[in-house]
């Protein structure tokens, strides 16, 4: 279902795309952004297991 | 001296009458023994009397108060609750006046995110839920325990003291003539969330306690809307709050809302922040009616409970046994299970029939219910009242996506009381059938309702003892069985057959009930031969494909826990 490599392009076009997101969420409002931007991509992901993990590389050096 | 007030409460819309004083027995020399004394009569304590009565138990009620309680208070009454308030007779009162309903709604900025409809089946007799304010509840409640001669309640009669021996309970009193003791073999403490008896026991509750304080008010209205749950996350007058909203019979509305974390109760409860606040709500769902207001109240959500609920010959039932949290309807819907769980087992305590080992049946089994429903209920507080920033974000974002994703509706899902399965309980008989049936209540369960006719279901007809349900082909109940259950009757063993046929050739009558069409034999997945063996409290304890009739002083014994366990 999902393909496990991005392109160099498409990293950097979603590192673009959500730099300017959170910046156009502003200060207040950005957490909450990428929260339902999370829960979203768990609903795409469609498999707990995965997405479990997924938080805990998200967690490590923080 | 105990003086409680003899003038009727305020109320807009309720007239309180006062019971009065009476001089006890004891405070005339005479000399009493009581088998049952039942401290608090609140729904559950009236109930707890009127379950004993309806074993043939008597007791005597002993309530602090002259009057019914203040304010409406529990207002929803779920199914299981009505099933189990229709055996002692007082639900076709109820029904004059609640307001029966299915539907709730959350809503979101305006928009309603989600819609919840419990399921009503055309086997059931009763609406899932049904909305009553708790002083009608009490004095129904109590029209029946008058017309009741095994009951007694003595009014304005406050617990002072309690000496729980292993002879038994003597209960210190006061009155306004003055202090007084009962003598009882049992006392049951049904006084509610601060329980006097509780604390003279020393017995602490626990669990948690959830921070945040919510405001009930109660307000007299027109307002043309259906009789719905109505929840309101994060409106522009309550940030980051959640607003519940309840019809009550009598053009009476409930508003339930959070407060801000630092806000006092006394501040909240001021009628200048009522007015306010309550005006904002209505503002904001363009209801334009004048109102008044007719009772207010704050609480905090907790969940506790005490980890048994058996302790000497001392009975805790209801909100003295435990605090559940507020969402889902869960305080005297619980309460009720409870007392027609102990009712049962220390009525034949009393008669003889068991001993005491049943009664700790009745502490396991219910305390188990409680740390479900704490375990369960967790889940919607993490919604209706986030706990942390964490779950706050969370909540927050699923509001945010519920208005263009559909997804996250079950997040949103009310978790409403509902029976329990005593699943592992010792009275279930082992080595049954349990595991072959391909449908129908499993042992620990509550029995399904059927309907027989217009007007005519399965728990109308329910005997007050152990029930057997027995279905079969033949226009009767087979004579061996019928001489074997006489035989037990004629012992003093409380047991009743009820025969659903199939046979279509006989006229239903008293205990013999008709299936015309096999639906009731699908529904318990039965066939000719098959039996449920049904607890007083209608949970199945043990079910059979086909029974053997010869077993069955065996297996009523094995459900009072007669038998020594293997």
């Amino acid at each position: 279902m999902t393909n496990p490599n991005l392109s160099i392009q498409d990293l950097e076009t979603v590192y673009d795309t959500l730099a300017e997101s959170i910046d156009a969420a502003g200060p207040e409002r950005e957490t909450l952004f990428l929260t339902k931007l999370t829960l979203l991509m768990a609903r795409e992901i469609g498999d707990a297991e995965r997405v479990l993990a997924l938080i805990a590389s998200a967690q490590k050096d923080l | 001296m105990h003086q409680p007030t003899t003038t009727p409460r305020p109320s807009i819309y309720y007239d309180y009458r006062i019971y009065p004083f009476e001089t006890a027995p004891e405070q005339r020399g005479e000399e009493r023994r009581h088998p049952i004394v039942i401290v608090g009569a609140g729904p559950i304590g009236l109930t707890t009397a009127l379950e004993l009565a309806r074993h043939g138990v008597a007791s005597v009620l002993v309530e602090s108060e002259c009057q019914v309680s203040e304010g409406s208070r529990a207002i929803v009454f779920t199914r299981r609750s009505m099933e189990i308030l229709q055996q002692i007779g007082v639900t076709d009162r109820m029904l004059e006046t609640a307001l029966p309903w299915r539907f709730g709604n959350s809503i979101y900025r305006g928009k309603r995110v989600f819609r919840m409809e419990a399921p009503q089946d055309d086997d059931d007799r009763f609406a899932p839920m049904n909305n009553l304010q708790q002083q009608y509840l009490e004095q129904y409640l109590i029209e029946r325990v008058q017309q009741e001669p095994l009951i007694e309640i003595r009014w304005g009669t406050k617990v002072t003291g309690i000496n729980n021996g292993d002879q038994g309970v003597r209960l210190d009193v006061d009155t306004p003539e003055g202090p007084y003791s009962l003598e009882a073999d049992w006392l049951i403490a049904a006084d509610g969330a601060r329980s006097v008896v509780r604390q003279l026991e020393g017995l602490r509750l626990e669990g948690d306690s959830y921070s945040g304080n919510f405001v009930i008010a109660d307000i007299r209205i027109d307002i043309d809307r259906p009789t719905e749950r109505l929840a309101f996350f994060d409106p522009d007058w309550n940030p980051g709050n959640t607003i519940l909203m309840h019809r009550e019979p009598g053009g009476i509305w409930r508003l339930d809302y959070q407060l801000p974390a630092d806000e006092a109760p006394e501040q909240a409860l001021a009628p200048e922040s009522l007015r306010k606040r309550i005006q904002a709500q209505l503002d904001m769902i363009g209801v334009n009616a004048p109102w008044e207001l007719d009772w207010s109240s704050v609480y905090s959500a907790r969940a506790l409970t005490l980890p048994d609920y058996l302790h000497g010959r001392v009975l805790f039932t209801g909100d003295a046994a435990h605090l559940l949290p507020i969402f889902g309807v869960r305080g005297a819907n619980t309460g009720f299970q409870d007392c027609q769980n102990l009712a049962w087992k220390l009525a034949y305590v009393v008669q003889g029939l068991a001993d005491r080992r049943l009664l700790e049946t009745y502490s396991h089994e219910r305390v188990a219910a409680a740390r479900e429903i704490i375990a369960e209920a967790g889940k919607s507080t993490r919604f209706m009242a986030p706990p942390s920033r964490g779950f706050r974000l969370l909540r927050d974002a699923t509001l945010s996506l519920s208005l263009s994703e559909s997804f996250v509706g079950p997040l949103f899902h009310w978790r409403t009381s509902r029976p329990h399965d005593y699943a592992d309980s010792p009275l279930n008989v082992p080595m049954d059938d349990n595991i072959a049936f391909g449908a129908g209540p499993a042992n620990g369960a509550p029995l399904q309702n059927l309907r027989f006719g217009e007007n005519d279901y399965l728990f109308d007809h329910l005997p007050a003892g152990f029930c057997l349900l027995y279905f079969t082909d033949a226009p009767t109940l087979p004579a061996e069985l019928a001489a074997q259950v006489e035989q037990l009757k004629a012992k003093g063993l409380p047991l009743d057959v009820l025969t659903i046929s199939r046979s279509g050739e006989h006229q239903p009558v008293g205990l013999q009930l008709a299936d015309h069409n096999g639906h009731c034999f699908n529904r318990y997945g039965a066939q000719s031969g098959s039996a449920y063996l049904v607890r007083p409290d209608q949970h199945v304890c043990g079910r059979w494909k086909q029974l053997d009739f010869d077993a069955l002083p065996r297996l009523l014994d094995r459900a009072l826990l007669k038998q020594e366990e293997s």
